[in-house]
């Protein structure tokens, strides 16, 4: 008893208000971070920091969650995966928010200083991979792959809607196949290059697993919120609520596994009581510190589990919007909870921080507009859409 | 006897939407006493039969707070209250590693006394007798097939209107299911004796050969009651250091526990100006010294410290501590002569405690007073 959907007139430009606003936000970023550079490079540099991993996650994030259907056949997220094809195009625009770092790299990275290096046995021990060469090497090549596997993707996905080739999705599948371990590797990496090695006498072997917790939150975040503007503005067919319900139900099921994978970690350290370890949570833990750490917890893992933890919830296409808005801010807690206690021991708030989220909020709408001008918001030639509409549990 | 009675009217339908839409429908139709039955799970059933929310749910939240508080009040027990024991120079109450314990416990209560709930409280276990059992209709539903059954003790039951009305939604195979009235409740209850005494039984034999098994047949570890341990045994050889000695030395400069060095060795003058007795002559002082001064000093000075020992005349007597020299020597000078020894007599430092010198001088002073009584004393 499927419902008759028609599938015709997807490719809709978002309303001309909306691009306005993200225009106005891109503007107002960019002279925030110029602004903001001039005046403290230092703080710039590492809000610019957390900004990348922010932006990384949602791009590098929803290329995976594009994998991620492929490989394990899901059929319920099939009228939604479009929106994850838009928010990743933003991979190809890494570089230009990773460009100002490069150029202060000294401000950012203690191991980038020879005279650092020269008084450190430890920081010499690990100079063959913290370094910059091998550092830009690194970023270069990740950035090469994750664009790659984005375009042959989407590429496909985007043929597939003339060509109705169930063929595309077979190969979609093997990509998605290689993609994965690349991605595991890849995003450990930039966890331990942009984030880790900020204390490089620290280490954690928990780390590239707990920034990934963090990015999938907030890939899946992103897609919420657009899927369910999408759906009240009569972008996307009228999809069930078991679909909403998967959505609210991955997005729960991440919100226990960051807080699964966080509290490991401290475990470890904590048992261990090993200084060199301890000293991270530490620094955490006083100056401030200990009342982000808290508010971490409740803002990261106590809110969301709470607001999705009944079923009925998990398909309130309000409730969800507003627990993917507050998970994404959860995410920037977060990352600001990782990256600047290396920038100063007291706690500290600048309006800098403002500039790179509202930035990328206006670089996503801009990009969105662009991608919806020319693609359909919805994968009409996949084989499993059918199924996908008319999906139940 | 053998009588029929009517339990239902049951129909098959070949999928989920179309069973959904039956329920959905049968609702609407005002029937009450129905059931669906389906091979798996159909998300949407409840609100299409207009059931409730389940309260199964409610029992897993108390279970699964259940478990939380139990096993934190378990753990606090034990590390505070049974047997505290510094762990990796923690604290004796370390929250973080109760965390792992108490989620397990808590899914583990969680989710197996909830089914236990559901098998007694809704399939009411032990009883396992139902009218559906055995029939074609349970076959069919069980395999491929989707099927409803609307009972006979619906208030607006009647056999001919519900076979038309299933026949309108679209059930297909629409028949009667009969039972016995023998057989409605041929099953035990849950406090039948019969039940509880193979439980009991069923408990005992498990759980008495898995003793019998691990603790008499079987002796490997960890069943060998811990007399094979991997642990350095006192006053034996171990290959694990290079000297081949189990047992380390102190580090130098060790001080036990009770044996301060004495700071006025060959000091008396020091000792009597410096030392003062630390304990008050009470009665229980009194009695240990008594015991102590007894046990070592009085084979040579005497039970009343006369100078005469049971030993006269082997040995050199020594003196009378009644002397005015001894009587008016300070505490200081006896405990310096007990600890280090003078003339012949040798030091009594390792055979007699710090308290229990001070606990002999103490004695000394009543058995001198003894002899020396003022005549208010007498009084």
């Amino acid at each position: 008893m499927s419902t008759p959907v028609s599938l015709e007139g997807l490719k809709k430009e978002l309303p001309a208000k909306l691009r306005q606003v993200g225009w106005g936000l891109l503007v107002v970023g960019i002279a925030a971070i110029a602004l903001g550079y001039v005046i403290d490079p230092r703080r710039m540099a590492f809000d610019n920091a957390i900004g990348y991993l922010f932006f990384t996650s949602v791009a590098v994030g929803s290329v995976f969650l594009i994998a991620l259907e492929y490989i394990a056949g899901a059929v319920w997220s099939t009228p939604m995966r479009r929106v994850n094809e838009f928010l990743g195009s933003l991979v190809l625009l890494l570089p230009l928010i990773a460009l100002p770092l490069f150029f202060h790299l000294h401000d950012l990275f203690h191991w980038t200083h020879e005279e650092a290096l020269a008084a450190d046995k430890v920081l010499v021990a690990k100079s063959p991979y913290l370094n910059v060469s091998f550092f830009l090497i690194r970023f270069a090549v990740m950035y090469l792959l994750w664009s790659l596997f984005y375009v042959l993707f989407t590429r496909n996905s985007t043929k597939q809607d003339t060509t109705k080739d169930p063929r595309l999705t077979t190969i979609n599948v093997r990509l998605a196949a290689f993609f994965l371990p690349v991605f595991a590797i890849s995003l450990t990496l930039t966890a331990v290059d942009w984030a880790m090695s900020l204390e490089p006498h620290w280490a954690s072997t928990i780390f590239g697993v707990y920034y990934f917790a963090g990015t999938v939150l907030a890939s899946i975040s992103a897609a919420t919120v657009v899927i369910i503007y999408f759906h009240e503005n009569g972008y996307l067919p009228k999809l069930q609520r078991d679909s909403f319900y998967s959505l609210g139900a991955l997005l729960f099921a991440f919100i226990n596994f960051w807080a699964y994978i966080a509290f490991s970690q401290f475990l470890l350290i904590w048992y261990a009581n090993l200084p060199d370890e301890t000293i991270w949570f530490i620094t955490r833990w006083k100056n401030g510190w200990e009342v982000v750490s808290i508010l971490l917890i409740i803002v990261h893992f106590v809110v969301p589990y709470v607001a999705l933890l009944t079923q009925d919830s998990k398909m309130d296409l309000k409730r969800l919007k507003l627990v993917a808005i507050w998970i994404l801010i959860a995410h920037l807690l977060d990352l600001y909870w990782l990256v600047m206690p290396s920038y100063s021991e007291k706690v500290s708030l600048s309006w800098t921080d403002l500039a790179f989220p509202v930035f990328i909020v206006g670089l996503a709408i801009v990009v969105m507009a662009y991608k919806m001008k020319r693609n359909n918001v919805i994968a009409i030639g996949d084989p499993k859409l059918e199924r996908g509409l008319s999906f139940r549990l | 006897m053998n009588e029929k009675h009517l339990f239902a009217v049951t129909a098959l339908f070949d999928t989920p939407d179309e069973i959904i839409h039956a329920a959905h429908e049968t609702t609407s139709a005002g029937y009450t006493r129905f059931d669906i039955n389906t091979p798996y799970p159909v998300h949407g059933m409840d609100k299409a039969m207009g059931l409730k929310q389940s309260r199964l749910g409610v029992f897993a939240l108390v279970f699964g707070l259940l478990g939380a508080t139990s096993s934190v009040l378990f753990m606090t027990w034990v590390t505070l209250i049974d047997y505290p024991l510094v762990i990796g120079g923690k604290p004796f109450w370390s929250w973080p590693a109760f965390v792992p314990v108490a989620f397990e416990i808590t899914v583990l209560l969680a989710s197996v006394l909830s089914v236990v709930t559901m098998i007694v409280l809704y399939f009411k276990f032990p009883n396992n007798s139902h009218p559906l059992h055995d029939t074609p209709y349970m076959k069919k539903v069980s395999s491929n097939k989707f099927g409803i059954c609307i009972q006979a003790d619906d208030p607006t039951f009647n056999q001919k209107a519900v076979e038309e009305f299933l026949a309108k939604v679209g059930g297909k195979e629409i028949g009667p299911v009969f039972f016995d009235l023998e057989d409605l409740d041929h099953g035990q209850h849950i406090f039948d004796p019969k039940f509880i005494g193979v439980l009991a039984l069923t408990a005992i034999l498990v759980s008495g050969g898995t003793y019998f098994t691990f603790n008499k047949l079987l002796y490997m570890e960890p069943f060998s009651w811990m007399s094979a341990q991997a642990k350095l045994k006192a006053q034996r050889p171990s290959d694990l250091f290079t000297d081949g000695i189990g047992m380390r030395r102190p580090v130098e400069g060790t001080v036990a526990r009770g044996f301060l060095p004495y700071p006025f060795k060959g000091k008396p003058d020091e000792a009597a100006k410096n030392l003062v007795n630390p304990l008050l002559p009470t009665k229980e002082v009194i009695d240990r010294g008594k015991t102590k001064f007894l046990t070592y000093c009085s084979p040579c000075h005497g039970n009343f410290a006369r100078g005469d020992s049971r030993l006269a005349g082997q040995f050199p007597n020594p003196p009378t501590l009644h002397s005015d020299k001894v009587r008016n020597w300070p505490d200081g000078s006896i405990y310096h002569v007990i600890t280090e020894g003078q003339n012949v007599m040798p030091s009594y430092a390792s055979q007699i405690s710090r308290d229990d010198r001070w606990a002999i001088i103490q004695y000394i002073r009543v058995l001198q007073r003894a002899h020396n009584a003022k005549e208010s004393d007498l009084k």
